[in-house]
């Protein structure tokens, strides 16, 4: 191992204690007591050898006729309690740890959700949704079955370990040693055999993926490699990758498949030496031979306990692999918030009023932004809005639309210039605040397994007049009272019992259910035919009197009503003002309108 | 379920062990090798324990007489029969990884060659991720359960039969203690395991509903933020986190027992194999040759009855487990046997004549289909192309369009009627040979992890590099490439160079360009990209239409107008076909389209 993986690997153990001891600290007073629970369970399981060795080096001699049965009867019956006892015992203590596991993990998952829920989108984007779905799920559930088996293994084995190792001291302190001098020719097997099969494994796991690949990427493309004939070419690709992944997944198993028997070929010349060391022993009057066959009942226990303590260790790496992915991103949204709270304060003794934009309701100023600080993903954009007025911007994909919107809905911050609503910084709204003002339905957007009335409230306080009234100005309701059970119908996770055009208006009329200050509607009626795209505008005109709409779209239909439309072309505004204007001025914003003479076929 | 359905999946489960079996048929000398060298190594594992035995019976009691010869004697037979026994479980690791590699390979090409001959239809209507896990995750079961389980279940049966054997011959006695242990931790076990199977169903039912939940809500953070709703959504998740955790507990609470009871019934046995022992042993002090002979016992034949009876009860612990393996790798076998079973395309017809030299004159006549046997979508479908024209497909998103293209590169076979290339029924003409007449350029860029040059090259076999070239440079795409940080030798990945949806677009334009068939498929579709772009793929695609017969799914006004014929596409079925100028007088579905963005 290098020294940077030691030192990183070091980090990580470093990070998942104190993380994990950060959750189990407030159970440490139970987890002391399941603890010594623990330990008696696995002495008195320790004791039967012993006694065993007992009854027949001191008990048996002692029987001087048959009455003296009852001596034997005896000590069998103290181990038939110590079984019953360490049972007991055991149960009780798994018992303890799972509650203390339960709890610890409860509020670990919390945790983590909370903190995902409040990232930023930046920090979202950075994790990606994916990854955040892995830690949220099978990260919070290794360490749940983690914190579990920590408590019953973890301790158990090293008591059984040194346990075992204290009484065969007793027993006989040379034989112990002989014993215990096979232990680091385990040890180094084990170090060695890993050393090796790791980056092997590592490397079968990439030459799985580039077999997955191909059969990925040719069940996709199953129409190109038909129309061009090139069935054999793909069997010869993938017999390739298939013959890679043989020939390394070999090489591995090869290599751990020599683990178990040199292992075992160490512990039972163990056997063979304690016999023979203790057979001169007894010779010498030095030991005695119940003695020895105790001793091979230890070594047994002695050495389940290292294969399950070298068990624990594999499961403890997967676990600190675990609790260190949980606690970046509990710490990264700490972090985020204070650093929130530092620009908010910033932002305020740099003065959050603006003279000069007093009057407008909504203002950028210049405003630049980039997702990931070279290419510029918005350029100088400048604009003002008044209440009650309406924005379009239209564009192709990935010329910054959306962008836009998220600058202004604080979900990223922007690189220089500033934006403004009625005056002020948005950087000096406090959150709740400024989502307050918004109603959004963005393309795509989330619909959620709930009742039409939860998707259109979304958790807030809503009362049942208001949905109603948003789903009639979304154009919802005309589909909605054909549900039997109306605004209780049932939507499915994403939306996928209902139909496009049905998800939007359902989107729309969460925007506008709260009556907010300012509408956001980006791309969010493309699926709309044409006749209930334009009854929705009306419907938003007169309800919606004084609300500062954003309408982003591909359609000009859309827009082109509005009181200011942005061109956006890579980020740049390459044509701003009204439809009449735009049509003769600006070269892009009349190509896409004369190509949607072509689009209204198609799409 | 009903005793027929019980039946017959009890039936199927037997053919899917048959086919296994075949499997490793194939290598049964290679078996026959293993299954020697697993019983020789199991067989002297056993030895070993009975050898530690005697030597152990060289040490007699109290006297402190011991018979030193004897004893060394015995530990190097034990060491030699160890070492051995050791080497030949691994030498026998070795050969069950070879040969369940081996099993894994040909699975693996026989299921990937299957699915090359597959039908675009099996595509169309499964998921490209299910596929992936047949050929990467079921056999994967498979094959470690071939190479485990077999394995394990033959050196079980060898150690409890071995062991019992061992435990007879010292005292069929102290057997009896097992007569009471063995039923016990059988019926334990089974009467555990059901009692306690519900429990863990609840619980896998509410981590899948928590992880349901947390994914749903994960999708959704934007939004969640947005609105400002993060802490109702987490008050919501922690309720369902309280169940899981609360599920997760009683599955462990009544779990909690198994393992140490296990352990329990283990200390029995010892405690009443070393009281019985312990008091036999005294018997054969104190009365010597008097006591009957079954009864006897020496000193050590305690110790070693344990040794054998440690290893006589673990198996029957470990069998559930294995019996569990077994009915997953079943499961996955039956999955990816499912899959070649799937009905691959039919063969060419015996007579089927190879297409060549074709001019590119298309005629569809009376032409019936459906994607699913009794609804037919296209009915009554006539068109004849000339050589060199254009033919437009219009219509709303989701109608139907590339139903079309399916059928004219017989992806799908039609139900009724006929279609004609240069006069020859395409059914009786060999597939290679129509679908290479035809280039097609979708609107799903579709490119292989490997370099740009490869992904062009792909178009035509023994394509030259400078004819590659040619065709990037007809695209529009060379100019790009030459920017790229390897030029034609970048490789284009997942998580390589990030090239552009446009430029996907333009570069399997490029592909299109290499072949020189006479007819053309084309997807005029280019949402999703930027105007800069835009132009230059209109520009290519102009360029890829001279001369050949091209059916477009036409985007842009300029084809839609110039076509010789437009089809316009509704429900599936072609409504209307025309020229532009027939189509808006007839004022049907096309005029009405056309018509309702100016108003």
């Amino acid at each position: 191992m290098s020294a940077y993986a030691f030192v990183c690997f070091v980090w990580i153990w470093r990070i998942a204690v104190s993380f994990i001891w950060k959750y189990l600290k407030p159970y440490s007073f139970i987890m002391s007591i399941g603890m010594l629970i623990k330990i008696a369970g696995s002495v008195v399981e320790l004791a039967l050898p012993y006694i065993l060795s007992h009854i027949i080096d001191n008990v048996v001699p002692m029987c001087k006729s048959t009455d003296d049965v009852y001596m034997i009867v005896i000590w069998g019956i103290v181990m038939v309690v110590c079984s019953v006892l360490a049972f007991w015992w055991n149960v009780l203590a798994n018992r303890m740890a799972s509650k203390v596991a339960r709890d610890a993990a409860r509020q670990i998952r919390h945790d983590l959700f909370d903190a995902t829920m409040h990232l930023s989108a930046s920090k979202t984007d950075e994790f990606t949704i994916p990854s955040l779905e892995s830690r949220l799920t099978s990260d919070t559930y290794n360490i749940h079955q983690f914190l579990g088996m920590m408590q019953r293994l973890g301790v158990r084995a090293p008591i059984l370990l040194v346990g075992g190792l204290a009484i065969s001291l007793t027993l006989d302190p040379m034989l112990t040693l002989v014993m215990a001098s096979i232990m680091p020719f385990i040890g180094v097997t084990v170090w060695l055999v890993s050393k090796k099969g790791i980056p092997l494994y590592k490397e079968s796991q990439k030459a799985g993926d580039s077999m997955v690949r191909v059969v990925r990427e040719d069940s996709q493309g199953i129409r190109v490699i038909k129309a061009l004939s090139k069935k054999d070419y793909e069997k010869e690709r993938y017999d390739r990758v298939n013959r890679q992944l043989v020939t390394v997944e070999k090489k591995a198993a090869v290599t751990m498949a020599a683990t178990n028997p040199i292992i075992n070929i160490f512990l039972n010349i163990g056997i063979v030496l304690v016999i023979l060391v203790g057979a001169f022993r007894v010779d010498s009057g030095l030991s005695q031979a119940g003695k020895i066959i105790a001793f091979i009942s230890y070594f047994t226990l002695i050495s389940n306990a290292m294969l399950a303590i070298t068990r624990i260790f594999v499961m403890y790496s997967k676990g600190a692999a675990s609790a260190s992915r949980i606690s970046e991103v509990i710490e990264t949204s700490r972090e985020l918030a204070e650093e929130n709270l530092r620009r908010e304060n910033a932002a305020r003794a740099r003065g959050e009023k603006s003279e000069e934009s007093g009057k407008a309701h909504i203002v950028f100023d210049n405003v630049c932004f980039s997702y990931n600080g070279s290419a510029q993903n918005l350029e100088n954009i400048s604009f003002s809005l008044r209440r009650g007025e309406s924005l379009g911007i239209i564009g192709a994909t990935g010329s910054g639309k959306s962008t836009l919107i998220k600058l202004l809905m604080r979900m990223y911050d922007c690189g220089s210039g500033k934006i403004y609503i009625d005056g002020r910084d948005v950087r000096c709204f406090d959150e709740s605040e400024l989502s307050s003002m918004f109603g959004s339905a963005m393309q795509n957007d989330f619909v959620y397994a709930d009742t039409i009335e939860e998707n259109i409230k979304f958790g807030r306080d809503i009362s049942h007049e208001d949905v109603v009234r948003a789903a009639k100005i979304a154009q919802a309701e005309e589909y909605i009272e054909k549900f039997d059970d109306k605004y209780e119908h049932h939507v499915t996770s994403k939306g996928t019992n209902i139909s496009g055009g049905q998800k939007q208006r359902l989107l729309i009329a969460r925007a506008v259910a709260n009556n907010p200050e300012i509408l956001i509607l980006d791309d969010s009626s493309s699926a709309l035919d044409y006749k209930t795209d334009s009854n929705l505008r009306r419907a938003i005109k007169e309800n919606m009197n004084g609300v500062t709409s954003i309408i982003v779209a591909q359609r000009v239909s859309s827009v082109m009503y509005c009181d200011l439309i942005l061109v956006l072309d890579e980020g740049k505004v390459i044509g701003s003002g009204k439809h009449d204007y735009l049509m003769e001025n600006c070269e892009v914003y009349r190509q896409i309108s004369d190509s949607q003479l072509g689009g209204a076929l198609i799409d | 379920m009903t005793d027929n359905n019980i039946k017959a999946r009890r039936k199927s489960r037997r053919g899917v062990l048959l086919r296994v079996c075949k499997y490793l048929f194939a290598h049964k000398w290679l078996l026959a090798l293993a299954f020697f060298l697993m019983v020789t190594s199991n067989v002297l594992a056993l030895v070993g324990p009975y050898l530690s035995g005697k030597a152990l019976d060289a040490i007699e009691l109290g006297t402190g007489s011991v018979d030193i010869d004897t004893v060394i004697k015995y530990c190097i037979l034990m060491a030699v029969v160890y070492i051995v026994s050791g080497v030949l479980s691994y030498l026998l690791a070795v050969l069950m990884v070879h040969i369940s590699q081996k099993i894994t390979y040909s699975m693996r090409k026989e299921l990937f060659d299957h699915l090359t001959e597959l039908p675009v239809g099996y595509f169309d209507t499964h998921q490209t991720g299910d596929t992936v896990s047949h050929i990467s995750y079921d056999i994967d079961t498979v094959n470690a359960s071939l190479s485990n389980d077999l394995l394990q279940i033959c050196a079980s049966i060898i150690t409890v039969v071995g062991s019992f054997v061992m435990m007879v011959k010292i005292s069929p006695v102290l057997l009896s203690v097992f007569l009471f242990t063995v039923p016990v931790s059988i019926i334990f076990t089974r009467y555990k395991t059901i009692h306690i199977r519900p429990y863990f169903r609840r619980r896998s039912a509410k981590l899948g509903e928590l992880n349901g939940y947390a994914e749903e809500m994960l999708s959704g953070q934007k939004a969640i933020r947005a609105y400002g709703r993060e802490d109702v959504i987490t008050g919501r998740f922690d309720g369902k986190n309280g169940e899981a955790c609360d599920a997760y507990y009683d599955a462990d609470y009544h779990g909690a027992v198994i393992g140490p009871a296990v352990n329990f019934i283990n200390n029995l046995s010892i405690s009443f194999i070393t009281m019985l022992g312990g008091i036999l042993y005294m018997l054969t002090l104190i009365m010597g040759a008097s006591l009957h002979p079954m009864l006897r016992v020496a000193l050590s034949d305690v110790g070693t009855f344990v040794q054998y009876s440690r290893k006589f009860a673990g198996p029957i612990n470990e069998f559930a487990n294995i019996l569990s393996e077994i009915q997953s790798a079943t499961s996955a076998a039956e999955r990816v046997f499912n899959l070649m079973d799937e009905a691959p395309e039919p063969l060419d017809a015996e007579d089927a004549v190879v297409l060549s030299d074709v001019q590119g004159k298309v005629d569809i006549d009376h032409v019936y289909f459906g994607y699913v046997p009794g609804k037919t979508i296209i009915k009554d479908f006539n068109l004849n192309c000339k050589p060199g024209s254009t033919i437009a497909i219009v219509g709303p998103t989701g109608a139907g369009k590339t139903t079309v293209i399916n059928l004219l590169m017989r992806f799908y076979d039609i139900d009724r009627g006929a279609i004609y290339v240069d006069g020859n029924e395409i059914r009786q003409v060999t597939r290679d040979s129509l679908r290479l007449s035809y280039t097609m350029v979708l609107q799903e860029t579709w490119l292989f992890c490997g370099t740009v040059y490869e992904n062009i090259a792909y178009g035509r076999i023994g394509a030259t590099r400078e004819e590659v070239i040619a065709a990037a440079k007809a695209a529009r795409i060379h100019s790009y490439i030459e920017t790229l940080p390897d030029g034609y030798n970048t490789v284009l990945s997942d998580d390589g160079v990030n090239i552009s949806k446009g430029q996907k677009q333009l570069l399997t334009i490029a592909r299109a360009m290499l072949s020189d068939s006479p007819m053309l498929i084309l997807d005029e579709a280019t949402s999703n990209v930027d105007s800069r772009t835009e132009i230059l793929i209109g520009e290519a695609m102009n360029e890829l239409m001279k001369g050949r017969t091209c059916f477009v799914i036409a985007h842009r006004l300029s084809t839609i107008q110039n076509a010789d014929r437009i089809l316009v596409i509704r429900n599936g079925n072609i409504e209307e076909q025309g020229t532009h100028d027939e189509l808006m007088k007839a004022k049907g579905f096309y005029a009405s389209l056309y018509n309702a963005q100016f108003e």
